[in-house]
């Protein structure tokens, strides 16, 4: 099948046995690969039983996937993490950049099902058909660049025998990922990672460190090599048009975000505005940017920057820090000082934390703190906006699971409830403070001033609560809608290298490599809603410990609804009688009633009326039957 | 020439590489290849073509020769038999056996315009540049292997802190 080979390596760390798992041609025609694919593989596996699934639990499957345009695509570098998510319970599609997308590919397979828990710690090493169980006790409680440097040196390849080839490409987890907590990140190559969904701890929970895997051969045959090669050329042209993200990258928002459209959050989303200009991409540049351009492999783009500092003998590595990373561990714990912003972001590289999950969880922290919810009896310190010092600790204690950490380590929402419950307050009371969509942290993309991209149904209506780069919006056969991102994510190219480029391209050299004429048409009212409706049906199923009733949850943030304080957009907030329209119209286009639950006569006209059964079990929980 | 503060690890060149010698994407196939030590430390390691051609030397079949054009080392397929010799002694590393090859692959300057080349200065970055051969024979000082430029180029960039992450 060109673009991909239909195979998956299907792992079981229980038993240390794997086979082959064969997935028909139709099913990628359907659900293409990537997130697609993940959920109907996470359907097909754990359907029948799903509120019942611990994500931490034994019976959850992780998924590493790959899509038709990985590795051919410029800048198809990433793989999609996925499982049954312990922050939503649902379906989270989270990308991350490696070469082992590539090396999955080059080995001969489409991607990993890994189930069961190993008894010890082990990492996989994968050499084309070789699959190795080996110890990882040796890295189990490692940081990031002693993980990295020792896998570097344990699967080594001898240049005698061979040449100088550069060791293999992994993904691995920190110790937030080993001590289960919930906002911890699957990384790779130091600094990146796949962090929406919280699969870190899913990793820990399996006892697995890392992944590793060699591809000997090459990728797959493409179907019209000369139109694929001159679409790849044409592409790569516009891509490298793209001139303030190529030499800025996302650091350019650190300012702007704030500045400029009023969507930045600050102090735990209190205000989003800000005219700090020592707080912009342009103090990194000229303080501590070591290199200008980093590229992973095919990506014209390198709009990833290398930040590096040195303090009393630390070292703190990162890239960027990108846009996010400065708004969740900088203003939004009050922090306007670029440099603590690339020690924090380093530290949650090293931690293996997501930066967003994580400030978002610590931002919430701080306010709480502010309005003496909590105090420095349950802490054993204060926290205190604009101090690096205490949010390092909060971090290491959430890493750790130390103290009050602990609690904090189950993300926003179940942290939000669990400190209800220890200070005998109505859950509102403190839920009010978190920014938070279904037990998924906000990314740092406000919806108050209207004037960035989210629109007001952006982390409301989206399948991945309040993940930034799926969200949201109309009209449902544009970009604007979460239709096309699931296609990105199921393809699995990187959102910036698509920016520049027509999506009429982009299916182009989409149709070149696979052989299909999947048309705009198809890909908005059917390929995205098909996903979407899968991904929305098991949210909604939930479980065990949390679920979601769209009467209550799909929602935006309390929050969002005050008024901006400050800056040119003061004022301004969320109209709630908006909201609710803008939403029931968007679930409407997807073919699903007013709470968001898909139609029977949708689900067969998609060609899945197989997942009616679950429909009914929603609906008789939350009852509406 | 390879320029190492220029690289930014993209590998367009990797897959310029194999899309010209073997019509696929392949990275254990490309001739040219990116040693990435820590974030920004790139080594794009290939052939140097030594002056006193180890490789050429030292093969049992002579399957080994240079290009008199060029001066590119070239390998005949037909009399390669993957002793092995020429990977194990060649200073850089650059000689490599793939699985399902017949024989070793070594860069051939792509007849005299290389691939890599001209992919790296098509995206801007120009890490990469065909020059004449230098008249007093330097190419050896740059008989060396990617994890040592590795670790140079890591201490220029970090300093001592760079040897906690290479």
């Amino acid at each position: 099948m060109p673009g991909f080979w239909g195979r998956l390596l299907d792992i079981d760390l229980s038993s240390q046995r794997h086979k082959i798992y064969e997935i028909p041609g139709l099913i990628y025609r359907m659900f293409i690969g990537g997130r697609g694919l993940a959920t109907w593989i996470l359907w097909r596996e754990l359907g029948d039983k799903w509120e019942n699934i611990d994500p931490l639990g034994p019976e959850n499957i992780l998924l590493v996937l790959t899509g038709p345009l990985t590795g051919y695509y410029p800048g198809g570098v990433k793989v999609i993490i996925s499982g049954k998510s312990p922050q939503s319970n649902g379906v989270v599609g989270s990308a991350v950049s490696t070469e082992l997308s590539i090396h999955l590919k080059a080995a001969g397979y489409d991607g990993l099902i890994i189930r069961g828990v190993s008894k010890d710690p082990v990492y996989l090493y994968i050499d084309d058909e070789k699959i190795e169980y080996r110890d990882a006790s040796r890295i189990w409680g490692r940081d990031a660049v002693e993980t990295l440097k020792y896998l570097r040196e344990d699967t080594k390849i001898d240049f005698r025998r061979e040449g100088a080839k550069p060791w293999p490409p992994s993904i691995y987890v920190g110790p937030a990922g080993e001590n289960l907590v919930r906002t911890a990140s699957v990384n790779a190559k130091w600094s990146h990672g796949a962090g929406y969904g919280g699969y870190g701890a899913v990793f820990g929970s399996k006892k697995l460190k890392a992944v590793v895997v060699r591809g000997r051969g090459p990728l797959p045959e493409v179907s019209d090599s000369e139109k694929f090669l001159s679409l790849r050329k044409e592409i790569i042209s516009l891509i490298m048009k793209d001139y303030h993200m190529k030499h800025w990258g996302t650091p350019l928002g650190i300012y702007y975000t704030g500045a400029a459209t009023s969507s930045e959050p600050i102090r735990n989303w209190q205000e989003e505005w800000h005219d700090v200009r020592e707080y912009s991409h342009w103090e990194l540049e000229t303080r501590y940017w070591v290199r200008r351009y980093w590229s992973d492999y095919s990506c014209p783009l390198s709009c990833m920057k290398v930040s590096y500092v040195e303090e009393n003998g630390e070292i703190y590595l990162t890239d960027g820090p990108d846009y996010e990373m400065a708004a969740y561990l900088g203003s939004n714990l009050g922090i306007f000082d670029i440099r603590s912003v690339v020690k924090l972001s380093a530290e949650a590289d090293r931690l293996g934390l997501c930066g967003i999950q994580t400030g978002n969880v610590m931002g919430f922290a701080f306010e709480l703190f502010e309005k003496g919810i909590i105090t420095k009896d349950d802490l054993g310190y204060e926290l205190r906006w604009g101090e690096y010092e205490c949010a390092k600790k909060l971090m290491d204690d959430i890493t750790y699971r130390k103290g009050f950490g602990k609690i904090l380590a189950e993300g926003t929402y179940r942290a939000a409830l669990q400190i209800a419950k220890l200070k005998s307050l109505d859950p509102s009371e403190v839920l009010k403070y978190a920014v938070q969509s279904k037990g998924i942290g906000i990314g740092a993309h406000g919806i108050r001033s209207k004037a960035d991209y989210p629109q007001p149904i952006a982390y409301v209506a989206s399948v991945q609560g309040g993940d930034h780069t799926s969200v949201a919006g109309l009209p449902i056969n544009t970009q604007e809608s979460e239709t096309w991102k699931v296609f990105l994510d199921s393809a699995v190219i990187c959102m910036f290298t698509g920016f520049n480029v027509p999506e009429e391209k982009i299916l182009d050299i989409f149709n070149a490599v696979t052989g299909w004429r999947v048309s705009k048409e198809e890909l908005y009212r059917e390929i995205g809603p098909r996903i979407l409706s899968i991904q929305r049906i098991l949210l909604l199923l939930g479980g065990p410990d949390v679920y979601w009733d769209p009467r209550i949850h799909d929602e935006n943030p309390k929050k969002f609804y005050e008024p901006l304080p400050s800056g040119p957009f003061k004022g301004w907030k969320a109209d709630p009688e908006e909201v609710r329209k803008l939403k029931i119209q968007y679930f409407g286009e997807l073919g699903w009633d007013e709470y968001g639950i898909p139609r029977e006569e949708t689900l067969n006209k998609l060609g899945i009326g197989y997942v009616s059964s679950a429909v009914t079990r929603i609906k008789k929980r939350l009852g509406l039957d | 020439m390879r320029d190492y503060d220029r690289c930014v690890g993209c590998r367009l060149c990797e897959i310029a590489c194999s899309l010209k010698h073997e019509g696929r994407i392949w990275p254990e196939a490309s001739r040219i290849k990116i040693f990435e030590y820590a974030p920004g430390v790139f080594v794009p390691n290939l052939c140097i073509q030594c002056p006193d051609y180890p490789c050429v030397e030292k093969c049992p079949t002579k399957a080994v020769y240079v290009d008199e054009k060029t001066g590119a080392v070239r390998v005949d397929e037909g009399r390669c038999t993957l002793c092995g010799i020429c990977v194990e002694i060649c200073p850089v590393g650059s000689i490599y056996v793939v699985k399902d090859k017949k024989s070793v692959i070594i860069c051939d300057l792509c007849d005299g315009d290389p691939e890599c080349v001209k992919t790296c200065r098509e995206l801007g970055y120009n890490a990469l540049e065909v020059v004449p051969r230098p008249e007093i024979n330097t190419l050896k000082l740059y008989a060396v292997k990617p994890e040592e430029i590795g670790r140079r180029i890591g201490e220029k960039i970090m300093g001592e802190g760079a040897g906690k992450v290479i």
